[in-house]
């Protein structure tokens, strides 16, 4: 196998990315600690090259290093839409970890090494490279989760993170290598083929089926592979929480889409069963669980998994339903994921610097009277909240619409019935932050009642996910038709 | 005339007002609300003018594409049904704001701000002419309404609110699964006009009007689905209050008209009996209920559960006299129950209580306020000469038609709302005054005699010279009932009530498209 020009040209970003993160840790150690905001601003710079170079990449469908790798639309849509919310997490991070004194150049390497793991994700054409990409991303979160050394929730979330990460990673693994047995291949193309050929009947292909479910379930967080993902959540930077809850289940959920409908496509009759039942599960525990967390981080982790949720709604009906309402199912999942990229990433931004006494404030009681202390940031945490709950006029109003129409479309009104009574009950939880702000009065004095650690970066990136929530709540056609140009198609 | 937006104009004009609020000084608040509502209502007002009485068509159409795929529609219209309850919204939304004036002390800004949110929100639920677009209003106003409740209500505001919530959120999603089950059946297409249009088959039917039943009755709010009203009425600020009775209950009577009704003819007529059985509980439930109250607002409240009664019984009996008297009274009813809870609102700034026992013997230290509230109190349980009597004259003719035991059992509402409504007034402007009150008990003021003397001429100028609105929405009434697609229903008689007598329209002629729909 030998290397063309055309290869690299093909991996262009990811080499500017790792080129970037390779030059953050060299520099890390020869720049004084002041300086060291140089690095976030480097690490911006590399994205937005890599911004560019993806967005000359969007049309074609090219194939490089003997179909390791292809560059479509579909890859180049979660490819822009991780840099976006990577970019936005860089900036909060310049906040968060002064807040936090947490003065280590290598957070940025490390996001920038996750990056391109998710970048490859999305963009493998092999389950060998999808693979290799899911390790780096898991990796360096591994790493990031446990960067508040002194705090042993952090530390806990980064050894509890890597172990069932590790043990899905097996799972994985296992199940690529029964594929590889039945195809004789680990490209995504040519098992399609294969299992076009030998019919779906064979149990081994049934296995392989659900252990890839599994394996990916536990990096999307869907249930019952949900376990790790309130402790993690909680426990880790909230600046990782935020890139982990965002930017790790869009990868998670590129990679997913493109194994189960290029290379398992064959197949979408058993794995939309397989679906069904646990976007059920995930839409019952993750919104019921919400509903008594006393911590904001918890409460939005199982918020996450229930979004989750939701997403797969636009799975499964994509999968027991060919042709054109398949291209709507999965073009709703890519809509639903990026707009709940924008408002779980605002909300996360503002608990980050929501602090009392030099903590951040996670319980919700902290949010007692926040309307009236920090009119602005309540506000904005109600935009997003309201968002969450999926009430318009908002984007998140817009991403159930799409994935409630592609159900009903799916001839699955049943399903979107049991969502929609699902999306009622979050509203609960959700409305329960906006009580706590606009109608509580605080506890305790002054000093000790949380308040905004405003600075222009992240006044930034509160500006965009409010942005984002509104603008695509209000005008969602352009992102819509990206999504629809972007969606794989189920042969 | 053709081209000019009235009624993008009076939907988002609010929201320059809301965003407004926050800029100027909390003081000056007050008057940007006070500026934007009365300008908003001068702006309606030429409406009233304007309209067509003799076309059942949409009238100011606006169209403009708003989601591509699918195709929802920016498209806005108003016909004679829509159009009483726009007027209606714009008139009273300038009182919400005076009696709030000193009412409101802590964040004005904000609490002005979701006043003119909810206008906002309401006219554009009036006014929609496409499906998801209604949705998108009707959602929008949960959050500021929650708000309104929430952050400025009574002592137990937190429950209140978050019933009010979720009862109605709970009740609306299914309407979105109904929404986009119709746009699968019925071609494509988010359009009011052209859905209406369509036929769809029985049983579709019957599980549409079922999703729309959970979310429109929830609304109304029909028995058994009204339990969120008295907490959400008691709790509210005044202003909250008439918001709540006067413009958000005729939103789900205003869905039946809009969408039941002309959707789904099958379904209606399969579920009338049903549907007037309902409605009967709730007007004797209601007046039974309000029987019991020692508390003023939560009195109000459950009249409220039996006014709206005879609103839902005037759909339901699917006749001319019915509707009419239905539009009617929903209109009657945000005057008078409006003009109620402003009158609660104005004595509870002055004692602090709403019980019934606290507030005892106003006629004497308040002779002004006594006298308006009586007259308010006089239109409540029908009185003729005011408003309400001619909405539930029409309605009970309307029913007479139908059944006439039906009507009998109805009719005991109006008696009972005598005896809970002249009982109170018994106690509230005759009885022994409450020493300990005495002495705050000023009259009306300047504003507040403001605030209430509009809203009594209406109720005089409606209960005497109804037929001008009435003749508004004849033309819509009479094509809702014999317009193309409304074969099962048996229509009644043309009306011969003096009162509704003099517009004799030919207003069967079916629209054949939204986009030919006049303008003028």
């Amino acid at each position: 196998m030998s290397i063309s020009l055309q290869d690299l040209l093909a991996i262009l970003p990811e080499l500017i990315v790792i080129g970037a993160a390779c030059l953050v840790l060299a520099l890390d150690p020869i720049l004084e600690t002041a300086k060291k905001d140089l690095l976030a601003w480097l690490t911006l710079g590399a994205l937005a090259m890599c911004i560019g170079v993806t967005s000359s990449q969007m049309t074609g469908h090219t194939y490089a290093f003997s179909n390791m790798v292809i560059l479509d639309a579909y890859a180049a849509f979660w490819k822009l839409l991780l840099y976006l919310v990577t970019g936005l997490t860089v900036l909060l991070s310049l906040a968060y970890l002064k807040a936090e004194r947490l003065r280590i150049g290598e957070y940025y390497g490390f996001i920038l090494l996750a990056l391109a793991g998710m970048m490859v994700m999305v963009s493998g054409a092999d389950l060998l490279t999808i693979y290799l990409g899911t390790e780096l991303m898991s990796l360096s979160l591994y790493v990031m989760a446990g960067l508040k050394r002194t705090e042993a929730r952090s530390l806990e979330a980064s050894a509890k993170y890597f172990v069932l990460g590790a043990f899905s990673s097996g799972i994985l693994l296992y199940g690529i290598s029964l594929l590889y047995g039945l195809a004789g291949s680990t490209s995504l193309s040519v098992i399609a083929e294969a299992i076009t050929m030998q019919g779906t009947s064979n149990p081994i292909l049934s296995l392989a089926l659900v252990l890839l479910a599994v394996g990916f379930g536990f990096k999307l967080a869907v249930v019952p592979f949900h376990m790790w993902t309130p402790d993690v959540y909680q426990g880790s930077p909230t600046s990782v929480t935020a890139f982990m809850a965002v930017a790790s289940k869009a990868a998670s959920f590129g990679a997913f889409l493109r194994v189960f409908v290029e290379g398992l496509g064959a197949a979408s009759a058993d794995w939309s069963v397989l679906f069904t039942i646990i976007c059920l599960a995930t839409l019952a525990l993750g919104n019921l669980v919400a509903i008594v967390q006393t911590s904001i981080k918890r409460m939005l982790a199982y918020s996450s998994i229930a979004h989750a949720g939701y997403a797969l709604i636009g799975v499964v009906v994509a999968g027991g339903h060919r042709g054109d309402g398949a291209g709507g199912g999965f073009a709703s999942v890519l809509l639903y994921i990026a707009i709940y990229s924008f408002m779980t990433l605002g909300a996360f931004a503002l608990i980050g610097m929501l602090r009392k006494e030099g903590q951040e404030s996670e319980n919700i009681e902290d949010y007692a009277g926040l309307a009236k202390r920090e009119p602005l940031a309540a506000f904005f945490m109600l935009v997003f909240l309201v968002s969450l709950a999926g009430i318009p006029p908002t984007a998140g109003f817009i991403g159930k619409f799409y994935i409630f129409m592609a159900a009903v479309n799916g001839g699955m009104t049943w399903l979107a019935v049991v969502a929609v009574v699902f999306a009622a009950i979050s509203a609960f939880y959700y409305l329960r932050i906006v009580m706590v702000m606009y109608m509580r009065e605080p506890e305790g004095t002054v000093a000790s009642q949380s308040r905004l650690e405003t600075s222009p970066a992240l006044s930034f990136v509160l500006a965009c996910a409010l942005a984002g929530v509104v603008l695509l709540g209000l005008f969602p056609n352009g992102l819509w038709s990206l999504a629809t140009h972007a969606a794989p198609l189920l042969k | 005339m053709t081209s000019f937006p009235w009624l993008s104009l009076i939907v988002f004009f609010p929201l320059i007002g809301a965003v407004l609020c926050f800029l100027v000084k909390a003081e000056s608040s007050r008057w940007v609300a006070l500026g934007f509502t009365v300008g908003n209502f001068l702006f309606s007002l030429p409406l009233w003018w304007l309209f067509d009485s003799s076309t059942a068509a949409m009238q100011f159409v606006e169209q403009a594409s708003w989601i591509n795929s699918p195709p929802v529609r920016y498209s806005l219209g108003m016909d004679g049904i829509s159009f009483p309850l726009v007027l209606m919204t714009t008139f009273l939304m300038p009182f919400c704001v005076t009696v709030s004036w000193t009412a409101i002390e802590k964040r004005v800004p904000l609490f002005m701000s979701m006043l003119l949110v909810m206008e906002t929100a309401m006219l554009g639920v009036f006014v929609a002419l496409d499906f998801i677009l209604f949705y998108v209003f009707w959602e929008a106003m949960l959050i500021p309404m929650y708000l309104l409740i929430g952050v400025w209500g009574g002592p137990n505001r937190l429950y209140a609110a978050i019933k009010f919530f979720l009862y109605t959120l709970a009740g609306s999603v299914l309407l979105l699964v109904a929404i986009l089950a119709l746009y699968f059946q019925g071609g494509h297409t988010f359009d009011i006009l052209e859905l209406s249009r369509g036929t769809y088959g029985a049983t579709l039917q019957m599980w549409l009007f079922l999703a729309f039943f959970a979310a429109f009755a929830v609304k109304v709010p029909m028995f058994p689905f009204h339990t969120w009203l008295p907490d959400a009425h008691v709790e509210a600020p005044t202003a909250g209050s008439v918001i709540l009775a006067s413009v958000l209950l005729k939103m789900g009577t205003y869905g039946f008209l809009r969408f039941t009704l002309p959707m789904l003819p099958d379904a209606t007529a399969a579920f009338t009996k049903p549907m007037i059985a309902l409605s009967i509980v709730a007007i004797i439930y209601g007046a039974y209920m309000a029987l019991a109250q020692t508390d003023i607002k939560k009195l109000i409240a459950y009249s409220s559960v039996s006014h709206m009664g005879f609103v839902t019984l005037g759909i339901f009996v699917l006749n001319i006299q019915g509707i009419e008297g239905a539009v009617m009274q929903m209109v009657n009813h945000g005057i008078t129950t409006g003009g109620l809870f402003l009158c609660v609102g104005i004595i509870y700034e002055r004692t602090h209580s709403r019980q019934i026992a606290d507030n005892t013997g106003l006629a004497g230290p308040m002779p002004r306020y006594a006298l308006f509230l009586m007259i308010f109190a006089l239109s409540s349980l029908g009185l003729p000469g005011t408003n309400s009597f001619v909405g539930e004259f029409l309605v009970l003719a309307g029913t007479f038609v139908w059944s006439q035991f039906a009507t009998a059992l109805a009719a005991l509402g109006v008696i009972l709302a005598a005896a809970y409504i002249l009982w109170l007034m018994q106690r509230v402007v005759f009885g022994t005054p409450a020493a300990a009150h005495r002495a705050h008990l000023l009259d009306l003021n300047a504003r507040e005699t403001a605030t209430l003397v509009p809203l009594i001429v209406l109720v005089f100028v409606l209960g005497i010279f109804p037929n001008p609105l009435l003749s508004r929405m004849h033309a819509s009434v009479t094509h809702l009932l014999n317009g193309p697609k409304a074969p099962a229903y048996a229509t009644a008689p043309s009306p011969t009530l003096p009162v509704a007598a003099t517009t004799t329209v030919a207003a069967t002629q079916p629209i054949s498209s939204s986009e030919q729909a006049a303008t003028r």
